[in-house]
């Protein structure tokens, strides 16, 4: 039918207006898509080129790379990178091995599949805001239970030092994400040919041997998809911080940064330069990842 | 056998592990909301008296005065509103995508991809400039804007997969009995189709219902304010007190609903959270 259809005249009209049927069942998506990134972001681009505060509105001008300058030579910048970096990098790593356990658990189990996938479902279902809420009166000194933990001092102030404040910051993104990761990696490993298993136990490979020689190597592909996916997630990382800290004591993350200088102090220019760095960043995370992908990535889906 | 039951014994702790951890936050949620406002700091896990006093504070008022009641109607018609049209705009492009042939198909999917790992944080100071000069801003058109565009790549993705998967010689037949593609596209594919695209919605409404950084930014009153947004505003009785009692209960509130209705479509869930991610 495909070869016939090259030669046929009303046959080729039929492949035309079958292309205008696809553009036209395309056209909402890809514009409603574009409309709030694509614009935006150029727009993002023009305004961080500009002095623009919206308290003093007859000061603005172009200033060329000014904000840029601005928003890099500040320490603040380089502590937020750092910290977002840091929660990035840390609850990704815990979350890989915790969600590599999970799939296992969920793949192997000889029952309670269905009890396990009913559980990791629960973070999933839960607002970011909620779960955050619900981890910071945990910790809190005035309400919290877990001071009252064996082991823990009473008077551990959770919220009052840095490390201490990211420890549960990072608890709950982990908490709240490892479904997700958990959910992506079993895909990966319910596609593995059990008989590999089977061969390598009768060549008397050990458990951790199965583990490190088969299941790795041949789930190296579910893994970097996860893993671009979470990495990516985890780089705008926002809800929990803002709920459990705000910021304080040296925990604010760029989007953060980026959400104080837009809406609560006005100013458009600077906050836009933010914006733009932050793009940057993902963009390089995101080329890094594909790099290391091939292009295997476009077979991957985008996570939520 | 000896072997067979510490496996047992080894599983059963693996699995009890999870759920525990899974639950802790959920039923904490639910015990701080039950107690009595002079207990709220007594740090016991679970409550030693009940009250329904913080779900009644929350109701108060009716929906001039509740803190909660416009917030909880502007989330679920906004979550609701950006459903509907998400599934219809993906759809529509899933099936073009999963069934007709033509030049930049693979430009739309890798254009997809590409905004679902958009940050954004970047689209923030435009849009907040954007809404206030065309009147968008603290609408519910404005938040659902933002999210139409962050869950479509979502949303084309597992459409896409499901819709693969259909039977298409049906579409052909209905074609061969006379029906336009369009007919054939909502007479017979749509009905094969919606199992998925109930999948998909399910995905969709989570991700209106969860977001936070637009509802806070785009909103600046209960006009359009959602529940996350909401949540962080609250006020105690006095301006030094954290109301944890109210935000625990308005949190199990939005929280309880959307698991049961999770755990009851997990199968659907699991399946589209997962789509597509072992074609690699």
């Amino acid at each position: 039918m495909e070869a016939s259809a090259q030669r046929h005249p009303a046959a080729s009209e039929r492949t035309r207006s079958e292309h205008r049927l696809a553009w036209l069942l395309c056209a909402p998506a890809v514009i409603a898509m574009l409309a709030v990134t694509a614009y935006p972001i150029g727009y993002a681009i023009v305004l961080s080129l500009q002095r623009i505060d919206l308290r003093f509105p007859d000061q603005s001008g172009f200033v060329g790379l000014d904000n840029y300058g601005a928003v890099l030579s500040s320490d603040l910048w380089w502590t937020d990178i750092f910290n977002t970096v840091f929660v990035m990098v840390t609850s990704v790593a815990i979350e890989l091995v915790l969600g590599m356990a999970i799939a296992l658990v969920m793949h192997r189990a000889i029952f309670g599949r269905g009890v396990v996938r009913t559980a990791v479902l629960i973070p999933y279902g839960i607002i970011t805001v909620v779960a955050a809420f619900a981890w910071q009166f945990a910790f809190a000194p005035e309400t919290g239970f877990v001071n009252h933990l064996p082991l823990i001092a009473e008077d551990m102030d959770w919220f009052g030092g840095r490390f201490s404040s990211f420890a549960v910051i990072i608890m709950a993104e982990v908490w709240k994400t490892t479904p997700f990761m958990a959910l992506l990696l079993l895909a990966g490993l319910v596609t593995i040919d059990s008989q590999l298993y089977e061969a390598a136990k009768v060549d008397g490979a050990s458990a951790w041997q199965r583990f490190t020689r088969i299941t790795l190597p041949l789930m190296k592909p579910a893994i970097l998809v996860a893993l671009l996916f979470r990495t990516l997630d985890a780089f705008r990382v926002f809800d929990t911080i803002f709920i459990m800290t705000r910021g304080a004591q040296d925990t604010e993350s760029v989007s953060i940064l980026g959400f104080n200088q837009l809406i609560s102090r006005l100013n458009l220019g600077l906050g836009s330069a933010v914006s733009v760095l932050i793009f940057l960043c993902v963009l390089a995370i995101a080329f890094l990842y594909v790099k290391g992908l091939g292009t295997r990535v476009e077979e991957g889906r985008p996570g939520s | 056998m000896r072997r067979g039951g510490r496996e047992y014994a080894l599983w059963s702790i693996a699995i009890l592990a999870v759920l525990v951890v899974a639950l802790i936050p959920v039923i904490w949620l639910i015990s701080l909301s039950l107690k009595p406002t002079d207990a709220v700091a007594d740090g016991r896990f679970l409550p030693s008296d009940i009250s329904f006093d913080n779900y009644k504070s929350l109701f108060e008022g009716g929906i001039d005065n509740s803190p909660f009641i416009k917030p909880l109607i502007n989330s679920i018609l906004i979550a609701l509103s950006t459903t509907v049209i998400a599934i219809t705009f993906a759809s529509f492009a899933a099936y073009a995508i999963a069934r007709l042939e033509f030049p930049g198909k693979r430009l739309i999917l890798a254009g997809a991809l590409a905004i679902a790992m958009f940050p954004p944080i970047s689209t923030v100071g435009p849009l907040f400039d954007m809404w206030r000069a065309i009147g968008l801003y603290d609408t519910y058109p404005g938040l659902i804007i933002p999210y139409l565009t962050f869950s479509l790549p979502l949303a084309i993705y597992v459409l896409v997969a499901f819709f693969r998967e259909i039977p298409w010689e049906l579409e052909q037949a209905a074609q061969v009995d006379g029906a336009t593609p369009f007919q054939a596209f909502s007479k017979v594919i749509v009905p094969l189709a919606a199992p998925g695209m109930f999948t998909a919605a399910i995905l969709v409404f989570i991700f209106a219902w969860n977001d936070f950084l637009f509802a806070i930014s785009l909103t600046s009153s209960d006009a359009s304010r959602t529940v996350p947004a909401a949540l962080a505003f609250f006020t105690g009785e006095s301006s030094f007190t954290q109301p944890t009692g109210s935000i625990a209960a308005a949190a199990v509130v939005v929280t309880v609903p959307i698991i049961v209705f999770v755990l009851f479509f997990q199968r659907r869930i699991v399946s589209g959270l997962t789509a597509g991610a072992v074609k690699g």
